[in-house]
């Protein structure tokens, strides 16, 4: 069939006019390729030097949807592609791990709100982007993956570095796609990076074989358009709109739970309007940090296992919970049975699975975030008569204040760390974290006011993901705009090969490696639930941080005593360029408030005495 | 050195004495009022004192999806993943080229069909799903090889369940039975006197009863007009999708 012909180099020159096309070694593609039944007639002499290849109609898509930078690591079946890549004037960021170009591409998409692009090479390289794909897809991030694959004849025979890719990565993709034809393969790019942020977010990938991104082709135009049938619901129903405002009027003792949502939906400033205009408390899931201003009245911080003391009260005494672009994870609602338990759920989000999937909603409202709040805000007649219930949460947010013991002589706190960068860094700094102790305590002592300046796993909670999150979020970042990284000294060494990139490319960030010589959250549960026996969770093993950053080339401190720490924060931001501040923090300090898992919100510890 | 010995042994040194050394201030949790309410492992809220765990159902769940390579490795495959218990599943062409129908019966609560149903829509290459009711027209073939000592005997239930012969020979017959689940059940019960060797299932198949489409919005060929034609009646060709 002609949609499936292959051609190779010396065939093409026989069937092509271009004069100066520059044959390549390419005997192995040769051997295996078939001819097309249809040879390409006369190109526009304009273009004649160099050939239009499957790989040029890719990164034509990239460039017609808008993409301005990716990350990737090259290798064999990609090199088409990449060849393609180096002619354009796309910005190729060279990763030091596909895992990384994937968490980078994420991070990317955080910040930037349209999608981050990642590639590899196919076997390998594909199943090493496997992991920051899962973390796209539980945090519904919106991601491209570009992947290499052997050529389309040697599918299935276990060729050399040959993975089922599509295979592999259906799970953990909204759309994933086998391109088998030269023709349609720009339309096919161009379709997985509309999909990636229309309706709810998420990974999709394009395998590639290198058969179709060597081939020529004349199709070099493509559109980003989602398929026929992909029409996610942007608008609420009008009765379910008007269903909400009447609950929500009738409310006594509202709240309003901010998800992810609220961000990918770019409703951060309709959430504002809304909470603001009916006086409604504001409590947040981990990844809506930072779309309704944590130092608001209204708001009461984020709900969960280690959420604030008056959000678990507030989310547990509610009789109306208005929840926007949130998928009840069981970090957040700890036991479903205990959760919210006397609340009438209205629940928004543009997908409908995910109402009722995990706390059955009285009230569902599909549709865009943005869009319901405003139209549910425009049909309420008057705000909820809830004067005592703010009181109550008032109460609550004196008795249960996010503070710490820090005696003036040591050893360095780590909240003393997040609240030191805190105050020296602008409003708009985007904070970027690995996975453990140190992530909770850079989300509960940093107080974040702006959408899109929190990047962090939350879903798959990936270790490490946090020095590859912030080369994305530098990239997609203004160049104005601060980046800092929180990391754990177990997550850290679990990608700290990144280093290397971020000093290649100058990348001004600073990396607290908040450093408790453990994988610290394990240990906190393993005194806690496993009678203290630490088994594989003592780090004392690790490098010395501030010597390793030298070694990558970056800048290197060390602080352990609280004296040196604003100094030396100082320094490392003033420093143009990656640096790298190993914090020898208190090792016995712990997380909390903290709700057991599966426990009710309500009766979060504060301590280990109360877990 | 020991963490917590560190923590352990400092004082409030300076700081509000209403903070712990190693914790946080604030009212224990058995110090705080709890809500009399709560929900159920499906998240509905309920009555404290009853219980209600809904009772699983089985139900046909069919799904309009693009005629391609891989669909039912990916529907299959979110089943698996997402735990959905699945009794049968089929798949089979449509009136129009380029679809496919897959009829999935699957056992689940309420909440879990509603679920499967949900997640099912989610793929992009499903087009429509829909839930069928009890009223609609369900159909399994399953062919039965059976010992051939006693071919009246065979032949006779053959015929009580309107089957047909299609293999007989001195040692086996083989039988093909169509029809709902019960009157195969019942076949193969009565099969077994003569010793059962093999038995191949389809599993359940299903339309929506009249003018009812059997997945919303479908658009089929008119009840007024034939279709016979719009069938793609080779097979020589796969749908060309765009994927």
């Amino acid at each position: 069939m002609s949609e499936n012909a292959v051609r190779t180099v010396s065939e093409s020159e026989e069937s092509n006019d271009e004069p100066t096309r520059k044959p390549e070694p390419n005997a192995e593609e040769s051997e295996t390729s078939q001819r097309s039944a249809d040879s390409t007639e006369s190109a526009d002499p304009a273009d004649a030097t160099e050939p239009q290849t499957g790989a040029s109609a890719v990164v034509n898509a990239l460039e017609s949807a808008g993409v301005e930078t990716l990350f990737g690591v090259q290798g064999g079946a990609i090199m088409p592609v990449y060849d393609a890549l180096g002619k354009s004037e796309l910005r190729h960021v060279t990763m030091a791990h596909e895992q990384a170009a994937a968490h980078a591409a994420d991070a990317y998409g955080i910040v930037a709100g349209t999608p981050g692009v990642c590639l590899a090479t196919s076997g390998p390289g594909a199943t090493n982007l496997v992991t920051g794909l899962a973390d796209a897809d539980m945090d519904s991030d919106p991601v491209v993956a570009l992947t290499g694959q052997v050529p389309t004849n040697f599918v299935g025979n276990d060729a050399f570095q040959e993975t089922d890719t599509t295979g592999v990565t259906a799970p953990v993709t909204k759309a994933n796609y086998f391109a088998g034809e030269t023709e349609t393969v720009g339309d096919t790019v161009g379709e997985a990076f509309a999909l990636a942020s229309e309706g709810r977010p998420g990974p999709t990938l394009v395998d590639l074989p290198k058969d179709v991104t060597l081939a020529e082709t004349d199709a070099q135009e493509s559109t980003s358009e989602t398929p026929e049938h992909y029409n996610p619901q942007e608008k609420p129903d009008a009765d379910a709109v008007a269903e909400a405002a009447r609950t929500l009027e009738a409310a006594d003792r509202p709240l309003i739970l901010a998800g992810g949502g609220v961000i990918k939906g770019d409703a951060s400033p309709e959430l504002r309007a809304f909470a603001t205009e009916h006086d409604i408390p504001v409590a947040t899931s981990m990844p809506a940090v930072g779309a309704f201003p944590e130092d608001h009245d209204r708001s009461v911080g984020m709900v969960g296992m280690h959420g604030t003391g008056p959000a678990n009260m507030a989310v547990t005494h509610c009789d109306t919970l208005l929840a926007v672009g949130c998928r009840f994870d069981d970090r957040l609602t700890g036991g479903v049975d205990s959760f919210a338990p006397e609340a009438t759920v209205v629940h928004i989000d543009i997908d409908p699975a995910e109402i009722s999937k995990n706390v059955y909603a009285e009230v569902p409202v599909v549709g865009d975030a943005g869009t319901a709040l405003s139209e549910i805000g425009a049909e309420m007649e008057s705000p909820p008569d809830a004067n005592q219930w703010r009181e109550q949460v008032a109460d609550w947010q004196d008795e249960y204040p996010m503070t710490y013991h820090a005696p003036e002589d040591g050893p360095v706190k780590p909240q003393f760390v997040v609240e030191a960068f805190d105050a020296v860094t602008a409003d708009d700094t985007i904070v970027t974290t690995g996975v453990g102790q140190h992530q909770m305590w850079a989300v509960q002592f940093w107080t974040f006011t702006e959408p899109r300046t929190w990047v962090s796993s939350h879903g798959l909670g990936t270790m490490g993901y946090g020095l590859p999150a912030a080369i994305g979020a530098r990239m997609a970042a203004e160049d104005d705009q601060q980046v800092v990284c929180f990391e754990g000294d177990g997550s850290f060494l679990m990608t700290v090969q990144e280093l290397s990139v971020a000093v290649r490319e100058n990348m001004d960030m600073t990396v607290a490696v908040l450093n408790n010589r453990y994988i610290g959250m394990v240990r906190q549960w393993q005194d806690a639930f496993f009678d203290g026996n630490r088994v594989a969770s003592e780090y004392d093993w690790c490098p010395d941080f501030g010597t390793l950053a030298e070694a990558f080339g970056a800048q290197g401190f060390t602080v352990s005593h609280p004296d040196e720490v604003a100094e030396t924060v100082a320094a490392a931001l003033e420093y143009d360029g990656p640096s790298v501040i190993d914090f020898h923090i208190d090792p016995g300090e712990n997380v909390y408030p903290m709700v057991k898992s599966g426990g009710a919100n309500g009766k979060f510890a504060l301590s280990e005495e109360q877990l | 050195m020991s963490g917590e010995d560190s923590t352990d042994e400092e004082t409030a040194n300076g700081q509000s004495a209403s903070i712990p050394s190693a914790g946080m201030p604030g009212p224990a949790p058995d110090e705080r009022p709890h809500p009399e309410g709560r929900r159920n492992a499906q998240g509905v809220r309920i009555d404290p004192d009853a219980e209600a765990e809904p009772d699983r159902r089985t139900a046909v769940v069919s799904a309009l999806v693009e005629h391609e390579p891989g669909v039912l490795s990916q529907v299959s495959g979110l089943f698996s993943r997402r735990q959905f218990n699945i009794e049968s599943l089929t798949v089979g062409r449509t009136t129009v080229d380029g679809h496919a129908r897959i009829t999935l019966v699957v056992e689940e609560t309420d909440h879990g069909i509603e679920q499967a149903r949900k997640q099912l829509a989610k793929l992009p290459t499903v087009i429509q799903v829909g839930e069928l009711d009890d009223n609609a027209v369900r159909a399994e073939l399953v062919l039965l090889k059976v010992r051939g000592d006693e071919p009246d005997k065979v032949h006779a239930i053959t015929e009580m369940y309107e089957g047909q012969t299609l293999d007989a020979g001195p040692r086996t017959i083989t039988v093909q039975i169509t029809g709902d689940q019960r009157k195969i059940d019942d076949a193969i019960d009565a099969f077994r006197q003569f010793g059962i060797i093999e038995i191949a299932r389809t599993g359940q198949t299903a339309l929506a009863r009249g003018d009812t489409p059997t997945t919303p919005g479908e658009e089929p060929g008119h009840s007024t007009e034939p279709t016979d034609e719009q069938y793609p009646e080779t097979t020589e060709t796969d749908s060309d999708d765009d994927t």
